[in-house]
């Protein structure tokens, strides 16, 4: 009798009830599962995101096999220039010596990207005017490029 | 009552499943970087950079980033008086990728400014994004889910810094991502890497070792729009107040 009288709320309840779990069944399947692993995002995106491949293997990578230029390098100038500022990207090359050779490099085009004389430079960066300097020849023709300070018999350098 | 009751015994086996699913966050990767001990930032020394473009052009390569648009760029700032007014000149051509053609102008003074994303702590971009596709991660790095994006551009327009650009091809917003594939794996970022003279250096903020922390104590350093108090991570030392 007393249940009869309240059998609507039931029914009520019952699609209440039914309705938070089809919602729970619809934000299960929406909601990425990885969803909220690190914070309000997928963390799935950081996996992927870190899958990305490397072209620049880094500095440490060349040192293990070219250990005689590193050896030159650090005592010279360009002890701070990584070899791939130089060579390009190489992470394929240090993969795979045999299979991938780097490019040679033309010294007359690579070594003004950093030493053409520019007023907007910091004054105490090396710089050259290099039409004045080399006349068009080939940097390397004078410089080491892994040691590159010449020195002149007056000055240190 | 009894609809109610065979209702909930054949909803019962899908409730299970969907508390499972709830249950079941996939456990951390296996990997020696934990996220939590790390902070990342960026450390630009305007007084070292000379220019040349080696940051610019080694983000392109390690990146693929389309033609004429750049995660990384160098601005030239020219600031000259002209009839006792100071006049400000600023030129990046190309992103400054193949360095900068020489004024030779006298009495003007010249820097240049790289410039990338600064992965604020509190960034706008991240809060206008309306599906949650971009996102600061636990290690401080401002990142984009590029499933989720639906190239609103919402974020390219929240930026202050103008750090984002919407993929041509891809139809998704990108920016910088602090080479996350590379910091993860012990590896600085391509810029860093390529920069000759030590401008640009990734600072983990955690790392008690870091040299970034007794630079900070030695130095006058600033970040970009202070005032935005977005918790920008990009410092620079020898920064003029000229620069926007
Ligand atoms: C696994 C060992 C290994 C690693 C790592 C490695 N190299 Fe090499 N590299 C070699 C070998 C072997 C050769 C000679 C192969 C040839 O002549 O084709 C070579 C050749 C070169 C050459 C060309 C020399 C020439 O005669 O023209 C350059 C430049 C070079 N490497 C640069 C690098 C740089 C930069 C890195 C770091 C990213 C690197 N290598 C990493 C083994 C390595
Ligand atoms: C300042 C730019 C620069 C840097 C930095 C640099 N190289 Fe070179 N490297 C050159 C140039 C220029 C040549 C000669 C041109 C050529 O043959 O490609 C060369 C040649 C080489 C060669 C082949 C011939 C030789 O002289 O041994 C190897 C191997 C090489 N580099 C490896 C390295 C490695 C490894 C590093 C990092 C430790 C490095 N280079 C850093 C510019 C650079
Ligand atoms: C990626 C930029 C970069 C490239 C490319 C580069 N250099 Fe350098 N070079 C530097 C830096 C950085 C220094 C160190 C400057 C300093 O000591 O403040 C330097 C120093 C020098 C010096 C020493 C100057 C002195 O103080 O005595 C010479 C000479 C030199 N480079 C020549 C060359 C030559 C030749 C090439 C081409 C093979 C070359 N550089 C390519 C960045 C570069
Ligand atoms: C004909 C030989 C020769 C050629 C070619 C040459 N240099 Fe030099 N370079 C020298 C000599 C010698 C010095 C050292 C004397 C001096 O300090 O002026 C020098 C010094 C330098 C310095 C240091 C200047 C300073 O202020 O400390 C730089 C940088 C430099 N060269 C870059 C280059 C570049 C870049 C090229 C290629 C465009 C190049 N050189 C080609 C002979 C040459």
């Amino acid at each position: 009798m007393k249940l009869k009288d309240a059998a609507h709320l039931f029914r009520l309840a019952g699609v209440f009830a039914a309705g938070i779990l089809i919602f729970i069944l619809v934000r299960s399947y929406l909601v990425p599962k990885s969803f909220g692993q690190y914070g309000h995002f997928r963390g799935d995106a950081l996996t992927e995101i870190k899958a990305q491949p490397i072209s620049y293997a880094g500095h440490q990578a060349c040192e293990a096999c070219h250990s005689d230029v590193l050896d030159l390098k650090s005592k010279g100038k360009h002890a701070q220039v990584n070899c791939e500022a130089c060579h390009g990207p190489l992470a394929k090359h240090a993969d795979d010596p045999g299979g991938v050779t780097p490019e040679k490099l033309d010294t007359a085009k690579l070594c003004v990207r950093c030493h053409e004389a520019n007023s907007a430079k910091p004054k105490k960066f090396p710089q050259v005017a290099s039409m004045e300097h080399s006349g068009g020849l080939a940097c390397n023709e004078c410089h080491t490029p892994h040691s590159p300070a010449i020195v002149t018999e007056g000055g240190k350098k | 009552m009894n609809m109610t009751r065979r209702h909930f015994l054949v909803l019962l086996p899908a409730a299970a499943l969907a508390w499972e699913n709830i249950l079941a966050g996939a456990p951390e990767t296996a990997t020696n970087y934990h996220t939590s001990e790390h902070w990342w930032g960026m450390l630009v020394d305007i007084e070292k950079c000379i220019g040349c473009g080696s940051c610019v052009r080694a983000c392109q390569k390690e990146n693929n980033v389309p033609d004429g648009y750049y995660r990384t760029w160098i601005e030239r700032y020219r600031i000259k008086e002209v009839n006792g007014v100071e006049t400000l000149e600023v030129d990046s051509p190309d992103g400054g990728m193949n360095g900068f053609p020489s004024s030779n102008e006298p009495g003007v003074k010249e820097f240049f400014v790289p410039k990338m994303c600064n992965h604020c702590a509190d960034s706008p971009c991240t809060q206008v994004c309306p599906v949650g596709a971009t996102f600061v991660t636990p290690d401080g790095v401002v990142l984009v889910d590029e499933k989720y994006c639906l190239g609103c551009r919402y974020c390219i327009q929240a930026c202050p810094y103008g750090c984002r650009f919407l993929h041509p091809q891809k139809n998704v917003a990108q920016k910088c991502t602090l080479c996350y594939h590379r910091i993860t794996q012990g590896l600085t970022t391509a810029c860093c890497e390529n920069c000759p003279t030590g401008a640009r250096q990734l600072a983990d903020l955690k790392n008690p070792k870091d040299p970034i922390h007794e630079f900070l104590r030695t130095h006058s350093v600033q970040v970009l729009k202070p005032h935005l108090a977005t918790g920008a991570k990009l410092f620079y030392n020898g920064l003029d107040g000229a620069v926007r």
